[in-house]
């Protein structure tokens, strides 16, 4: 491919790729993201591959791989255009039969449709699925798309276009003057407004400055910036180049986690296409603009999150947060200023420069503004990426897109923001999600991982998971929370372990707040959250752990023991067979018995009985 | 293992031996041999004039550096919350019975290293279970003993 150097050749470029679009021809689109591909998306590839070959329709149909459709619980799936027919957790052998009957036949093949969980409702086309229906998929809508591999389809969906209008026709103050007038804030958990951050570092009095896409993905159970950079690298590299000319950066970095090595991969090759296609490198599009991204990878540290952490970790240090200020923005990465941003902030940057401020600022709330990206998943049906606008309320998320909980349980709570947050108890389910509302309910937004939980889901066990993954990623510059947080999961565990006192739950409350005021970075001032807001919903759940010692939701194994049901119980013998300690006795046909003495509480026999026969109590 | 000073040298060459790259070279060091071998580290200490005792801080403060040798596979089993609540923690168990020892630890046969993550981002299909880069969805106890077949040595290997 020949640079493109200025808006003309960009225009015509644009103009043959939208020709060579225009007969669109069957189309099958493959979610082949990480979680399609470790659900066996790339034998669905291959079958489709050698059934085309073997059809001779090869050049009839195309074939395109695509990062992840957001609909992970029913991976692999596909959809097919024109019409867009959704077809759903598919195996090889499935694909002969697509082929032959809808592709050739136009026939709907009805085991392979969506049905939903709760009205056993079939469905055909993508769209008219309820877990699509009520998204509005501003920014994953081009996951279906995009072959990441491939910067022309990028091209084909409006890419580079706000690059190209941002480059030719404003200033780099006037196009922090349309972020602001947006709304747009940061996506990574705090929720600063963006062009406010912008100026700041464009103001910064030295020349040399950078951006950074903060890639650093650790709050367990959200991974939306993987499934961006994954499915549609381009959208973010876009958003940096039009950051780093309105704040003035000529070089940025991509700070990717260590444990998304697809988003490695495709980050990579887009970066290396767009060098070549001339949107990074000297003199973009002809506009004596120059900018350069590189890619950085983590090592594994949860801190790294921590935007001053992070920086020391580019700079090829222990990611060890410092104090602020000064901020980046006056001092950054090598001493210089310094903007970071998260992944979906910046994805979200040429969508507002080519539909404008005004269009953005209508969706969402007073104080949110635009699309969130959260990932539904825990004990739900309809796990996966959903995309909605600010303010909807928690009940349409869960249960509307969501499908309900898993197996017909009940609710209990969601969990929001990571190690910083908190759960979201049963009463607060109609509670519009935005920045503020979530902060006042004792969680925070943060990436936007949402991780529900049913009745079986302990709270004591939740606190205590998070106690122990923040003492282990705490940095230990603080005293506070490198103690803190040590001596606040020992009292949790001690709990959940039926070695609880009166006096505990106040203890708790005083350590929470001692790690909040004393702490230097987010980390250690969040890190009280999960046991505040477990304590704030759910204090009867310790309350029966410390005085009953009994764990309600029958998680916490040193309080609970497993039974075999007699009416329910067939004797078919394969609790027997699956039980490590041979703890289980009984006979073909006849009841069969847990000796507590030998039971581990290893949850083997539960798995295996067919008939709901053990209960834990 | 025979530790190649050439191969360490490459590796510092290719990041044009600056200080700042020091992560970088210790994950292609790790790439290379599985963990971290003390001369590789003595090697780039000296060549970025970095004190042995801030690359052992780095390589100590981030979870992806192992200073102790692997196994030749490496099963990473996920432990982020939407795992943990699908019952993570009871899989590593298994791991551990099965294969008879903890997280952390290789099996003397220097077949299996085990390990957990915090989250590997596939939150929708756990508990998740990674061995050599391979993924495996919605694991069940069960279903541990015949991802362990799978890559335990055939007879006659």
């Amino acid at each position: 491919m020949k640079k493109i150097n200025n808006t003309s050749e960009f225009n015509d470029l644009k103009r043959k790729i939208e020709e060579s679009k225009s007969n669109q021809k069957t189309t099958i689109t493959i979610s082949s993201g990480t979680c399609g591909l470790a659900r066996g998306s790339n034998h669905i590839i291959k079958a489709f591959q050698e059934e085309l070959k073997k059809q001779r329709i090869e050049d009839k149909v195309e074939l395109k791989i695509t990062g992840c459709h957001g609909f992970c619980e029913v991976e692999p799936n596909i959809v097919i255009f024109p019409d867009e027919i959704f077809y759903q957790k598919l195996e090889p052998k499935d694909v002969k039969e697509i082929i032959s009957e809808t592709i050739l036949g136009h026939k709907i093949i009805d085991r392979l449709l969506y049905t939903d969980p709760q009205s056993n409702q079939k469905f055909i086309y993508k769209k008219e699925i309820p877990f699509y229906k009520k998204q509005k998929r501003l920014l994953l809508e081009n996951n279906l798309f995009v072959d990441p591999t491939e910067i022309e389809d990028f091209l084909a969906v409006e890419g580079y276009t706000a690059l190209n209008k941002v480059l030719t026709e404003l200033s780099p103050e006037q196009v922090i003057e349309i972020i602001k007038k947006s709304g747009l804030r940061g996506r990574g958990g705090a929720g600063f407004p963006t062009g406010r951050k912008w100026e700041i570092t464009r103001k910064a009095k030295i020349k040399e400055k950078y951006i950074i896409c903060n890639a650093d993905e650790g709050d367990p159970g959200a991974y939306m910036d993987r499934s961006l950079l994954e499915g549609n690298p381009h959208s973010v590299i876009e958003g940096m180049i039009i950051g780093a000319y309105a704040i003035g950066a000529s070089k940025g970095y991509i700070y990717v986690r260590d444990e998304y090595p697809l988003a490695v991969e495709n980050v990579t090759r887009a970066i290396q296409q767009a060098k070549e296609y001339g949107f990074l490198g000297e003199n973009i599009l002809g506009s004596n603009f120059d900018f350069d991204i590189e890619i950085y990878k983590g090592a594994g540290a949860f801190v790294c999150g921590e935007e001053t952490a992070l920086i020391g970790s580019i700079e090829g240090k222990r990611g060890v947060p410092r104090q602020r200020p000064p901020y980046p923005a006056q001092k950054g990465l090598f001493g210089k200023p310094t903007n970071i941003n998260n992944v979906e902030t910046w994805a979200n940057v040429p969508l507002i420069i080519n539909k404008g401020p005004e269009w953005y600022s209508k969706i969402g709330t007073n104080g949110s503004k635009g699309t969130k990206i959260f990932s539904l998943v825990g004990k739900i049906n309809n796990t996966g990426l959903v995309e909605v606008p600010m303010g909807m309320t928690l009940r349409e998320i869960i249960y509307e897109i969501g499908g309900g909980i898993l197996g017909g349980k009940e609710f209990k709570a969601v969990q929001t923001g990571g190690p910083s947050g908190g759960c979201i108890p049963k009463e607060l389910l109609d509670l519009p999600i935005d920045f503020e509302s979530l902060t006042e309910a004792g969680s925070i937004m943060g990436s936007g991982g949402m991780i529900v939980m049913d009745e079986n889901t302990c709270m004591v066990d939740v606190a205590k998971y998070f106690l122990n993954f923040l003492r282990e990623e705490s940095c230990g510059k603080c005293l506070s929370c490198r103690e803190g947080t040590q001596r606040m999961w020992e009292i949790v565990r001690d709990i959940s372990e039926g070695k609880g006192k009166e006096g505990d739950i106040e203890l708790l409350e005083e350590l929470a707040e001692a790690v909040k005021d004393a702490s230097m970075c987010g980390l250690g001032q969040t890190a009280a959250n999960p046991v505040l807001s477990t304590l704030r919903y759910f204090r009867d759940e310790y309350e029966a752990h410390i005085k009953e010692k009994k764990c309600p939701a029958g998680v916490c194994k040193d309080l609970i023991q497993y039974f075999i049901l007699e009416d329910k119980c067939t004797g078919c013998l394969a609790c027997i067979k699956v039980c490590p300690q041979e703890a289980i006795s009984g006979e073909l046909k006849k009841l069969h018995i847990i000796d507590q003495n030998k039971c581990i509480k290893c949850g083997a026999c539960v798995e295996a009985c067919r008939f709901d026969a053990i209960i834990i109590k | 293992m025979d530790i190649s000073t050439n191969k360490v040298n490459s590796i510092l060459e290719k990041y044009g031996i600056q200080k700042k790259a020091l992560i970088s070279i210790l994950q292609e060091i790790q790439a290379e041999y599985n963990y971290l071998p003390q001369e590789a580290l003595i090697r780039v200490s000296e060549a970025l004039n970095i004190p042995l005792i801030d690359i052992f801080g780095v390589a100590t403060f981030y979870k992806a550096f192992s200073l102790k040798p692997r196994g030749r596979h490496t099963i990473t089993v996920c432990l982020g919350t939407a795992c943990h609540v699908r019952g993570g923690p009871k899989i590593v168990e298994e791991f551990e019975r099965n294969l008879g020892i903890k997280v952390g630890e290789t099996t003397k046969d220097n077949e299996f290293s085990l390990e957990t993550v915090n989250c590997l981002g596939c939150c929708a299909i756990g508990p998740v279970v990674v061995v050599d880069g391979e993924y495996h969805a919605k694991t069940t106890i069960g279903k541990v003993k015949t991802i362990l077949k799978k890559y335990q040595k055939r007879k006659g290997e």
